[in-house]
């Protein structure tokens, strides 16, 4: 697959970088060529992002040497790697909610006419970038922050694009993305790959980088362990290189069946504006698996149950008691908890700690005085559970890598011993060998009798770790489905066109 | 989306996230207005409305520098401090010479735009937090200005004094000019490439960062703007004054009065989010509860608690809007 063009558009030789004294990458090498998708893969935590941070002038490496086209060059600051050609979709959110779409799309690089910002020319633009990734619904005037996650990640995109950049650095990009939206990107990384444009691709799927990338180079603890065409990877040998052993990813064992417990969380009609009236059973011991598309009000579920924007109509009964949950606050004393799936967003104190992070919500519906030892024990045996590769527990929670400050929040969820799990998607950015840590801690939760409501748009997972499979439709109840499901039965249900005979919506 | 699209073209420029203080402006007229007639007076006489109009110029100059520090994340507590000492650089340097005039507010301008520089400086080189720099700065001018003037110094040609006392019909020269760096402002954030940056860095400066901003100059830019408005202010005041006055600004409490008119106008403290139509209506809406104090002879105490409670009460409203706004954008998201 790969073009033979012996020059290559980006050379990175020798690149080290250190942290506060803290090596985070040593001796990385990395070649992109004209044309190739080149994936980078590797643990939570190995330097995927800070290599590609290097490459586009936000870190300044410690050692080696970058070289584009055949000329050395240095990137001091984002600005000088744009006017280089080099664009980039970072990992986290870079986008500003109270700005425009096309103030965001053109920032930093706004078009002039007789030296004034020519807001019409940048409207265009947009459109016509819009346009060009097959998107349309999108006004270039609308405010970011009205948009949903999906269409956020498509201005981002947009964003790179008007670059016009030679190379194209995406840093999980799908991460944000529902199915049918990912799809749309692997054209579009196809047309970019025609167009000459080199791709560096940075994922914790797999599929994506077999189904994408010409190359792959992985890292592990901030080296580069090794470079080798797709052709030649498997998805073992992958995994080998990224975790150093082998790793069988079976999903735990599910419940026997009939051996779920009493009812735990009891929906009799309940709706509200997103959520036309649902009836549903979650009970003690078992994992319910939540499938549908993105919007079709998986999320707004989680949601009211867990007293964001809570239920207006019917009724929520908890161990068989009616309950009103108006607030998150009275959900968590109820024993409830929430993992969003934009955790990102709306779960971190960047400045705190790890260790304060994943106490928060402890310390929130408990007196500081309560049980406190045993408190910080579970917490870093939680924490090391689901491997939180950090410094130390007193590190501050905004220099992890992304995929590790997800776990630190799934690890402050767990720790609160709730009789009812909300997760939204709990497994998103999560390297694999994580991955199975965490199943495996969702089936234990179940075992010990939770209940345990998953939402997942990766089938997989879904399928591998559900008891039961509900999917939704358009704010209701599409259908039911036993363990096991197929994923054609799943996607039927999903977008309409099955419909199950099970319990109609 | 087809709504969306019609409310984005329709939008009126600035009056989105600001409109709460024109609503809240109308009440204090008519509130204020019918009490001061109760009283036997008129707050809408012509000397009552000059006086109000050229109370909120001086503050209102200031409140459009302190509207751009805090939109693009910053602040600045030294105002006050620079205002007193261009104040007295612009009468000392004229001594009541009418060729001394242009030469004096060259020099305040150059004087005050150095202040902005190093305020700008210490906050993106040093890194040092915009609130304890220049208030730092703000202490060191006035340990200067204590340690050499007693009292008002210097004195201002009669053809200066025109700033401060000439009118057009009803409207002092001094509004106008108040007016016209409003507008100046108000353009220059909505159509060049600075404002864009500007409003960029005060909502995320690393997204601001990342896109190629370079967010240090914008905001070393910012604090010169913002210390020009200031000097601007002080050459108002000497002006008006005839003289220098070593404590005008620290008396006239320019420092907290221009951000409280900044909040009250809608732009969000941490940045990003505001205008300058905003600070205009929270400036008259401070000059017009004054005015109506003033006119009705109420003690100072009152007068500031009253001040008090507006200006928490329009936190809290626009806190509570911002708040509802998010979580609708929360619920779109799911
Ligand atoms: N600004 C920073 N200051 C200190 N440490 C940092 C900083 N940025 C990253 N690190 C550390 O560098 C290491 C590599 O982080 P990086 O973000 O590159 O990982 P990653 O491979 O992208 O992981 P993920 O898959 O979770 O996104 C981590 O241990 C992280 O804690
Ligand atoms: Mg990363």
């Amino acid at each position: 697959m790969q073009p033979d063009s012996d020059q290559p558009l980006l050379r990175m030789r020798g690149v080290g970088k250190a942290f506060f004294g803290v090596r985070v990458l040593d001796d990385v090498d990395l070649d992109l060529h004209p044309g190739q998708v080149h994936a980078l893969v590797g643990e939570n935590g190995a330097g995927k992002s800070t290599l590609m941070k290097i490459a586009s002038g936000v870190y300044q490496p410690d050692a080696g040497t970058l070289e584009l086209s055949g000329k050395p060059v240095t990137l001091p600051h984002p600005r000088a790697a744009q006017a280089a050609g080099i664009g980039i979709i970072h990992q986290e959110f870079n986008l500003l909610p109270e700005r425009t779409v096309a103030e965001n799309v053109f920032l930093g690089r706004e078009p002039l006419r007789r030296g004034l910002v020519d807001r019409r020319a940048m409207h265009a633009r947009t459109a016509e970038l819009l346009a060009g990734v097959g998107e349309t619904a999108i006004a270039p005037q609308t405010r970011v922050g009205r948009l949903g996650v999906a269409q956020q990640q498509v201005v981002e995109i947009v964003k790179a694009l008007a670059l016009d950049a030679r190379v194209l650095i995406m840093d999980e990009p799908t991460a944000s993305l529902a199915e049918h939206e990912v799809e749309l990107l692997y054209n579009l990384v196809r047309r970019l790959q025609q167009r000459g444009i080199g791709i560096l691709y940075v994922s914790h799927r797999l599929t994506e980088v077999f189904d994408l990338s010409g190359r792959i180079t992985v890292l592990k603890d901030g080296r580069r362990v090794t470079t080798l065409d797709t052709a030649e990877a498997t998805p073992d040998t992958l995994v080998r290189h990224m975790v150093g052993r082998e790793l069988s990813h079976y999903f735990p064992e599910r419940a026997a069946p009939g051996s779920a417990g009493a009812a735990r969380l009891q929906l009799a009609a309940a709706g509200n504006g997103r959520l036309r009236p649902v009836d549903l059973e979650l009970r003690s011991g078992e994992v319910l698996g939540i499938g549908g598309l993105q919007g079709s009000g998986r999320s707004a579920l989680a949601r009211a149950v867990f007293g964001i924007d809570g239920f207006r109509t019917g009724q929520m009964l908890l161990d068989g008691v009616p309950v009103r949950v108006r607030s998150p606050r009275q959900a968590v004393r109820a024993g409830i908890a929430y993992v969003t799936e934009d955790r990102k967003g709306e779960g971190l104190a960047l400045s705190q700690s790890v260790l304060d992070n994943a106490l928060l919500a402890q310390r929130a519906v408990q007196p500081r005085w309560f049980a406190r030892a045993a408190r910080t024990t579970t917490v870093r045996e939680l924490l090391d559970a689901v491997e939180v590769h950090a410094a130390g527990t007193g590190q501050e929670i905004r220099y992890l890598s992304g995929g590790n400050q997800q776990k630190v929040i799934l690890a402050r969820w767990l720790a609160m011993k709730p009789r009812v799990l909300l997760f939204d998607e709990p497994t998103r950015g999560i390297d694999v060998g994580a991955k199975a840590a965490i199943h495996d801690l969702i089936r234990r939760l179940a075992d010990d009798g939770a209940a345990v409501l998953m939402i997942s748009s990766e089938l997989p997972e879904l399928i591998g770790m559900s008891d039961r499979i509900v999917v939704m439709r358009d704010g209701a109840i599409a259908g039911e489905l036993p363990a096991g499901a197929s994923e054609e039965a799943v996607m039927g249900l999903a977008t309409g066109a099955a419909t199950s005979t099970e319990v109609p919506a | 989306m087809s709504t969306e699209t019609l409310r984005a073209r329709l939008r009126l420029p600035g009056l989105d996230a600001t409109n709460g203080v024109w609503p809240a402006l109308a009440v204090a007229l008519i509130v204020g207005g019918t009490l001061v007639a109760l009283d036997g007076g008129s707050l809408f006489s012509e000397s009552s409305t000059i006086s109000l109009l050229q109370r909120a110029a001086g503050l209102g100059i200031v409140a459009v520098g302190q509207t751009i520090a805090i939109l693009a994340g910053s602040l600045d507590l030294s105002v006050a401090y620079v205002i007193s000492l261009t104040s007295l650089v612009a009468a000392e340097t004229m001594a009541g010479s009418d060729g001394m005039v242009l030469p004096a507010i060259l020099l305040v301008l150059v004087v005050s735009a150095v202040i902005g520089l190093v305020n700008g400086l210490l906050i993106t080189k040093l890194r040092i937090n915009a609130f304890i720099a220049t208030l730092g700065v703000g202490l060191l001018i006035k340990g200067y200005l204590e340690q050499g003037y007693a009292g008002p110094a210097g004195s201002v040609p009669v053809s200066f004094q025109h700033l401060g006392y000439d009118r057009l019909g009803p409207v002092p020269l001094s509004f106008l000019l108040f007016a016209a760096v409003a507008a100046a402002v108000w353009f220059t954030l909505r159509s060049t490439r600075y404002g864009h940056h500007l409003i960029a860095t005060g909502g995320d400066l690393d997204v601001a960062r990342l896109s190629g901003v370079r967010t240090d100059r914008v905001l070393i830019r910012t604090h010169v703007i913002c210390s020009l408005c200031a000097g601007i202010a002080g050459l108002y005041l000497a002006s008006r004054l005839g003289a220098g006055a070593p404590r005008v600004g620290a008396e006239g409490g320019y420092d907290l009065e221009s951000i409280a008119a900044v909040v009250l106008g809608g732009t969000v403290l941490a940045g990003g989010r505001g205008g300058v139509t905003g600070t205009v209506g929270g400036v008259l809406l401070l000059a017009v509860i004054d005015g109506v104090f003033n006119q009705l002879e109420v003690d100072s105490f009152f007068k500031q608690m009253v001040r008090g409670v507006v200006i928490v009460a329009a936190v809290a409203v626009y806190a509570l809007r911002l708040r509802r706004t998010s979580d609708r954008r929360k619920a779109a998201v799911a």
